[in-house]
Order: structure tokens, then sequence, then C-alpha cells
């Protein structure tokens, strides 16, 4: 569905995404693991089209990839930015509006608002108080449901649990796998290795720039180096 | 009393140009410093017709409309398009304004530095007052409209208004075209105001009041910016016997609202009936409130 092949990406003169592929296919939860600084939000702002990689091929659906954010959005590629970036000034409802800005269909809009309010039923409540306002697990899953309000073909996201504590994470990565039986295509980054590989149908580990390993979600949950590196697991060396 | 008219006047005629730049600058986050220029072009496009070729008032005045507009298109495309920085804008923007000043004062049918006398007396108080509202109203439901609405996210995060699918260049260049022929319409009633034009008017000195009175008024408002208007007209105006006190005024009025209100007079709200409605009651609750003290 969504196709990469060794794309370079810089910022000025810092080289942050070398030779880098990657391959999604439909329906599926594709897992990036790195440490800070690795490139996962250089990759996820590439993809949504912010950034512009220098050298390196990328299709979406087959086709040649949309050549800036907007059309990206239009195309159903929608990000959901580490950090969140919600309006603050806009209250809850307004976020999730601005999400289906593209949309004509009013019914569907009805619709998939009830459906993201039926995902977080909090945000029902929360639904007339400002973004700024809410708590950061709270303001995850409106950046998440005003992802939704899209309708996205695939959905980019970039830390989920980023500043969450470990009630609100579970819930977050639960959400993310029933967004997913939706039909929803995920590509998930995250620090928080454990819980993004258990979930990922496919994984790859990205460091410095560079994709060092791929492979199932199990398959990576299993490999030493990444128990060693990414998930606290000390091996025994001779 | 003729006096006070003709200060309400250009309080007005202010208004319709800041109106202008506060949907550009308030709702796009980008500053100007060059919208004294788009005065200009709409001055001395409908004086140059009225003046020379006897052209109807209400004519000469969108024609100046439409060649701000126009002409801020040739700023808006290189500059919008590349996605400039915010000071880097600023920058292109005080460098436009004074090219077109200059252009203006080798121009022949522009009678060069010398100005335009003799334009006739259109701009009357009631004129003046007509087009203020006029362009407040449609301002106001521009703001309302869903165009609005993308504007203000435009603002607050940029990229964010991208993702969700909004053509930045397309809202941004929209409102600048807005906000010059909003510049343009208040330069033709200006023209016709004062019967005189010249270059030297219309300096970034103008642009950067132009700006302070959004900034001050506030970024997300627009009856922000007509009270800060009024302010930085008549409070000087005020102090006219004392000239010298004239210009502190004015940068006293800024470091005040900067300290006091920082997000601008009105900040994200807009000064409406419900509100005064509430100011009173609030006001006469207090005074029943302190006399049952007594
Ligand atoms: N705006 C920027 N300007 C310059 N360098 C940047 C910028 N953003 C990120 N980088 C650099 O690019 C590399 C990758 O960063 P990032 O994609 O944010 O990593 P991650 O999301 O995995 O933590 C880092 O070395 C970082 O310092
Ligand atoms: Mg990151």
């Amino acid at each position: 569905m969504l196709k990469v092949q060794n794309i370079n990406v810089y910022y000025g003169r810092i080289h942050a995404l070398k030779d880098l592929s990657i391959d999604i296919d439909q329906g599926k939860i594709v897992t990036i693991v790195g440490a800070n600084g690795a490139g996962k939000s250089t990759l996820m702002w590439t993809l949504a089209g912010v950034l512009k990689a220098k050298s390196g091929t990328m299709t979406f659906m087959g086709k040649p990839y949309p050549p800036n954010a907007h059309e990206a959005a239009a195309k159903g590629i929608v990000l959901v930015p580490e950090r969140r970036r919600l309006y603050a000034n806009l209250t809850v409802k307004e976020n999730l509006m601005m999400g289906a800005f593209l949309r004509k269909d009013h019914e569907g809009i009805k619709k998939d608002l009830y459906y993201v309010y039926s995902l977080f039923p909090i945000l029902k409540e929360r639904t007339n108080q400002y973004a700024g306002t809410l708590s950061g697990g709270e303001q995850q899953m409106t950046a998440i449901a005003r992802g939704l309000m899209s309708r996205p073909k695939i959905l980019l996201l970039d830390e989920p649990s980023l500043g969450l504590s470990p009630i609100y994470t579970a819930e977050v990565f639960k959400t993310i796998q029933e967004i997913n039986a939706q039909g929803t295509t995920i590509l998930l980054a995250e620090q928080n290795a454990k819980k993004a590989l258990e979930i990922a149908h496919s994984a790859y580990v990205l460091e410095t720039g560079r994709m060092v390993l791929s492979g199932t979600g199990k398959e990576l949950l299993s490999d030493p180096r990444v128990q060693e590196a990414y998930l606290g697991v000390r091996h025994k060396t001779i | 009393m003729d006096y006070i008219l003709g200060v309400i006047a250009v309080i007005c005629i202010e208004t319709i140009a800041t109106v202008g730049l506060a949907v550009f600058t308030g709702f796009t986050g980008l500053f100007s410093l060059g919208h004294a220029a788009f005065m200009a072009i709409g001055a001395y496009t409908a004086a140059i017709l009225t003046y020379f070729y006897n052209a109807p008032f209400i004519l000469a005045l969108i024609a100046g409309m439409i060649m701000s507009g126009l002409i801020s298109i040739i700023l808006g495309f290189p500059t919008l398009r590349a996605k400039l920085r915010g000071d880097y804008f600023a920058i292109a923007t005080l460098g436009f304004g004074e090219a077109i000043r200059v252009i203006l004062e080798n121009m022949s049918i522009t009678q060069g530095a010398r100005g335009l006398p003799g334009i006739k007396h259109y701009t009357t108080l009631p004129v003046a007052i007509f087009f203020a509202v006029l362009v407040l109203w449609l301002t106001k439901n521009f703001i309302w409209s869903k165009y609005g609405r993308n504007a203000i996210a435009v603002r607050e995060d940029a990229v964010a208004a991208e993702m969700a699918g909004i053509d930045l260049f397309k809202v941004r260049m929209l409102s600048l075209i807005y906000s010059a022929m909003c510049a343009g319409l208040a330069g033709g009633l200006f023209a016709h105001y004062l019967n005189f034009i010249q270059p030297v008017m219309f300096t970034s000195i103008l642009s950067t009041r132009l700006t302070s009175a959004v900034v001050a008024g506030g970024m997300g408002s627009i009856t922000g910016p007509v009270i800060a208007v009024a302010l930085f007209i008549a409070v000087p105006e005020l102090l006219r016997v004392a000239n010298m006190w004239r210009l502190v005024a004015y940068g006293l009025i800024l470091v005040l609202i900067m300290i006091y209100r920082p997000s601008g007079i009105m900040g994200y709200h807009e000064l409406s009936f419900e509100a005064i409605k509430n100011l009173l009651r609030w006001i006469s609750r207090g005074k029943t409130a302190g006399r049952k003290e007594m």
C-alpha cells in the first residue's frame, strides 16, 4: 500500500534518514521502534508530506506519492504527530471537526463523530472543553480521534504513549488495535517497544537514520539484539 | 466640532485598513510591515481616476481596491509560496512597501514626490462611517465562515492545518488579497478625505501603526483592533497641543497594552452587545452589593 525505497532526508547538513526503505501492507499494524533521535519523527513527517526526501522513491496505493501535506491528507495519509499539536484554543469538538475539514458528507461526519466518541467516551464528556485544558491522555485521545475524523486509509501515529501513565498507554494501544480491526492501516512509531511490538504485524528497528532490523512483531520481540537494546532484557555474555 | 468629526472620519478610514490587516495578520500569524503601500496604491489609483479622468467616486474606489488586490498577488506569490518564516516575511513586506513608495515618487502620472493636490472631497463623515461598518460586517461574516475557521487553524498551527488538508498557500494568499483590498479602499477614501496625497504619507511608519493596532487589539479579534485604532489616533490627537508628546503617548499605549493585556485589548474575544450587557450587570451588581454593606 505504502512503499518507500532508499529515501534520504536531510535537515540542512544533518543526514536524518539514510537509504531507508519500508513496505506497509494494507490492513496491517506496522511498528517502528527506535531510541530518541533515531529518526522516527522525521520518517513520519516525510510520509505526511511535510518533509521532502532528497532522493529515493515513494509510492502510495501504487501511484506517485502526493507532493505536499494537504494533498497527502486528501489521499488518506493522516499523521497524529508527536506531542499531539492540538488547537489549544479550540474545543475538543472543534478540534475533531478540523480533522473532517476536507469532507463534505455530513451524515458520514456525524457517524464518525459517534464512532470516535464510542472509542473514547471521555471525549464526549469533554466535548466543549478547550483542548489546552485536557490531561495528557485526553489530549492524545483527542489527537487520535481528530486523525480518525479524516477517514484515513493509513494512520501514522508518532509516539502515542509519550508522557502517558501505564493505564492510559494500555488503553491507547487497545484502541489502536480496535481501529485497525475496522480496516485502517497503521504505522506506529514508539520508544515503548514492548507494547508496540506485541500489537504489530510487522516491525522495523531504526537506529541513527538507518533501518537495522525488520521482521514480524514476534520475531523482533524474541530477537536478542532488540531485547537488549529496547526491552531491558540482559543476555549473559561469555 | 469639525475637528472632532474629522478625527472620527480618520479613525473610520484607518479602521478599514486595520480590520483587513487583522484578517491577514491575526488569522495567519504573519506580520506585514508594508501595508501602507496597499493604501498608497488604492489612494493613487482612485485619486488619479477622479482627478484626471473625472471617474465616479465609487468606481474609482473599486478600481483602487482591485489594483491593490492584484499587486498583492505579486508580493504574495513568491513570499507565501516559499513559506518564508515570519521574520523574513516581515522584512520582505518592508522592502516591498519602500519599493512601491519609490516607484510612486518617480512616476509622472503621480507627479512624483510633490504629490497630487486638489483631489475632490468625496469622503464625508457619513461615507467614511458607511464603508467602515460595511467592511466590519463583511469581515465578521468572513471570519465566522468555514474559511475563517481554517484561517484560525492556520495561525495556531500551520503544519497541523496543512495535515488536516488545508492548502496553506491558498488560505494565506486569499487573506493577503483581502487585506490588500481593504487597505486599497482605505487609501481611496483617505485621498478623497485629505484632498491631497504624497508618497511620504505612506511610509513604513504607517505600516507599523497598522500592524501595531492589530497586535494591540488582539490577534483573534476584529473589534479589538478597532478600539486600538481609535486609541492610537484619538489619544495623540488629544495631546496635539503638546506636539512632541504625541509619539510618546503612542508608545506608552503600546507598552501599557503589552504589560496589562499581552494578548491584546480583546484577546480572542469580540466586543458584543452580550458582553456589554454582562459588564453593565456586573457593575450594577457591584453597586447594589456595595450599598448593602453600608
Ligand atoms: N528540525 C530539525 N532540525 C535539525 N535537526 C533535526 C530536526 N528535527 C530532528 N533533527 C535531528 O534528526 C534526527 C532524528 O530526529 P527525530 O526524527 O526527531 O528522531 P525521533 O523521533 O526518533 O526521536 C536527530 O538527530 C535530530 O537531532
Ligand atoms: Mg520523535
